[in-house]
């Protein structure tokens, strides 16, 4: 079941065209990542997904009814970046009244408080929240009432290592629920393993929008394999191999896919030379930058 | 009841950010004055003491509610767009109708309490003075009723003005000015024009409108309907103007009725047109 599709959709502003020709979906149960630099148009988007601001050209369809109806605002949870509330309230009687807005149980969004591990700060003013803990309010509001479609903008920034893991636990639940999730972030090496498409934005379209394997295939970047020797053999095994010498007894080489078993024989074929063989497929990282600058490769 | 659970929210926040305390002490404070210093001079004359007492306190709420009213609104809007809150409140599931409601009755109850708090001391007050023999209590529930009225009107204009600018900044500064013209230069202005026309066709038919027009204006003279009007417009009502016509009470009456709905209507039109 597609809970969130986009076609043809464009947002200019003046003669500012912020988002062009964008086309997307995302299905029930989905984790669908989206990359973009600042300004790309990734929160542009989350915002005329949300019904906060109109499209100037093409369609959103938010569970099959327009952004921004109530049938739709009912079945979205979204997290805004750098989220903010009240400071004179407590987490507990902000996330409280979410939940009254969302006709959920008071007793659902203390549960929600303690899932997100603010248990103890719950009756605490959020004034004296930090931007980790603010963030995690803003999590637990996105949460309630187990939405359809969450938007998540940004959501592990300000959050420590351990916090994040817990995120996408989360979001994991949540997309096991049947919740399709949309999130943007820039910390690329926590997305690697979270989530199941990359949708890539730059200067306001969608370049790249596939599983990273598939991103993978597509962008032919080298493999790079680093065999470390000793610092009298290096040199000799840099001629043998064609790579290039580097911090005194490494030597890196880059390889295609289908290149790379043949490679790692020859590298075995040497013998005692080698110490120790690094094997690292093109990162997420590699990937973004790939298809963010160069836009004629985007699928 | 997302109208409902907005107003609990917006009370709430009322009574941290000592609103309610600072309205209620206001109000308080300035009735127990007027009532009692008020009080003083009228001695056995005859008059009722609650209308001595009230017509004093319309004169200082002229000022006040209209200021209370204005401050508890002015952010309401910009304050929250300016925070961050009013994106994410958006993408719940009420209109921003239902938004701009919930907050009035939760402003327009703060102000409720605290006109009632001040009225029920002017009345205790009077009773412990002159005992409860035969007080008439109508000049201070018309006192009441009006000045919900009149701080009802100046909310919605707090909220308009709130609606149509960004900053909260920009928001205080109109708001104030809008407060001294309403309850100061209008009159001021209005009197300067008297003299200068010197009774003319100004006088007998734009006065009328303009003086009744004014919501401050409608409530001092709704009150006090033989007190100070009669002297401030002793030469109007010679020209056959103030007690019928359009400022007369159905004028008054209309206008304080009119105000908070056109006020409200305004700046609900303006909070649509912002985008969070």
């Amino acid at each position: 079941m597609t809970s969130l599709a986009l076609k043809n959709v464009g947002k200019t502003y003046g003669d500012l065209e912020t988002v062009r020709n964008v086309s997307l979906s995302i299905n029930a149960g989905e984790r669908v990542a989206l990359l973009g630099h600042n300004g790309a148009g990734k929160t542009t988007l989350m915002r005329m997904i949300l019904g906060l601001t109109p499209v100037s050209s093409g369609e959103i369809r938010v569970l099959g009814t327009t952004p921004g109806s109530r049938a739709a605002r009912k079945s979205i949870g979204f997290l805004p970046e750098s989220v903010a509330f009240h400071g004179s309230l407590t987490g507990r009687e902000q996330l409280r009244h979410f939940a009254r807005l969302k006709s959920v149980a008071a007793a659902k969004a203390d549960d929600l408080l303690g899932r997100v591990g603010l248990s103890d700060a719950a009756d605490r003013k959020i004034r004296t929240y930090s931007k980790g803990m603010r963030q995690r309010i803003g999590l637990a509001q996105a949460l309630l009432g187990q939405p359809k479609l969450a938007l998540l903008d940004e959501p592990t920034s300000g959050l420590d290592p351990i916090s994040r893991h817990e995120f996408y636990d989360i979001v994991d639940e949540l997309a096991n629920g049947g919740t399709a999730v949309l999130l943007s972030s820039h910390a690329l090496t926590e997305l690697e393993t979270r989530t199941d498409r990359i949708a890539i934005m730059s200067k306001g379209q969608l370049l790249a929008d596939a599983s990273l394997a598939e991103l993978r295939m597509a962008a032919h970047l080298p493999i790079r394999v680093q065999v470390t020797t000793t610092t009298e053999t290096a040199d000799h095994v840099a001629l043998e191999l064609g790579g290039e010498r580097i911090n005194g007894r490494s030597v890196m080489l880059r390889c295609t896919q289908n290149d790379k078993v043949s490679l790692l024989g020859q590298i075995s074929g040497l013998g005692d030379l080698v110490k120790d063989i690094d094997v690292t497929p093109a990162s997420l990282e590699d990937l973004y930058r790939h298809y963010s600058v160069s836009p004629q490769e985007g699928s | 009841m997302p109208v409902l659970a907005i107003a609990r929210l917006e009370l709430l926040i009322a009574r941290r950010n000592m609103w309610v305390a600072t309205s209620v002490i206001l109000m308080a404070l300035f009735t127990t004055v007027l009532t009692l210093a008020g009080g003083a001079p009228t001695g056995t004359l005859g008059v009722d003491p609650l209308m001595v007492a009230a017509t004093s306190i319309t004169t200082l709420s002229v000022y006040l509610i209209p200021l209370i009213g204005l401050l508890l609104s002015f952010d309401a809007i910009s304050g929250e767009a300016e925070r961050g809150t009013l994106a994410l409140n958006l993408t719940y599931p009420l209109s921003r109708g239902e938004i701009l409601i919930g907050k009035f009755i939760a402003h327009l109850s703060v102000l409720g309490f605290a006109i009632a708090v001040g009225l029920g001391l002017t009345a205790g007050l009077t009773i412990w003075q002159h005992g409860s023999g035969d007080l008439s209590f109508a000049p201070l529930l018309r006192l009441f009723a009006t000045s919900l009225a009149l701080g009802a009107a100046f909310l919605g204009i707090g909220y308009l003005v709130s609606g149509l600018v960004r900053q909260t900044g920009v928001a205080s500064g109109i708001v104030i000015i809008v407060w001294l013209v309403c309850v100061v230069l209008y009159d001021l202005g209005l009197l300067g024009a008297l003299v200068a026309d010197d009774g003319g066709a100004f006088t007998k038919t734009v006065f009328p409108w303009l003086l009744v027009a004014n919501p401050a204006d409608a409530f001092r003279m709704i009150n006090m309907p033989q007190v100070s009007v009669s002297e401030l417009t002793s030469g109007i009502s010679a020209a056959g103007g103030l007690s019928v016509g359009v400022s007369g009470f159905a004028g008054q009456l209309t206008s304080l009725l009119l105000w908070p709905l056109v006020a409200l209507v305004l700046a609900w039109l303006s909070f649509r047109r912002v985008e969070p």
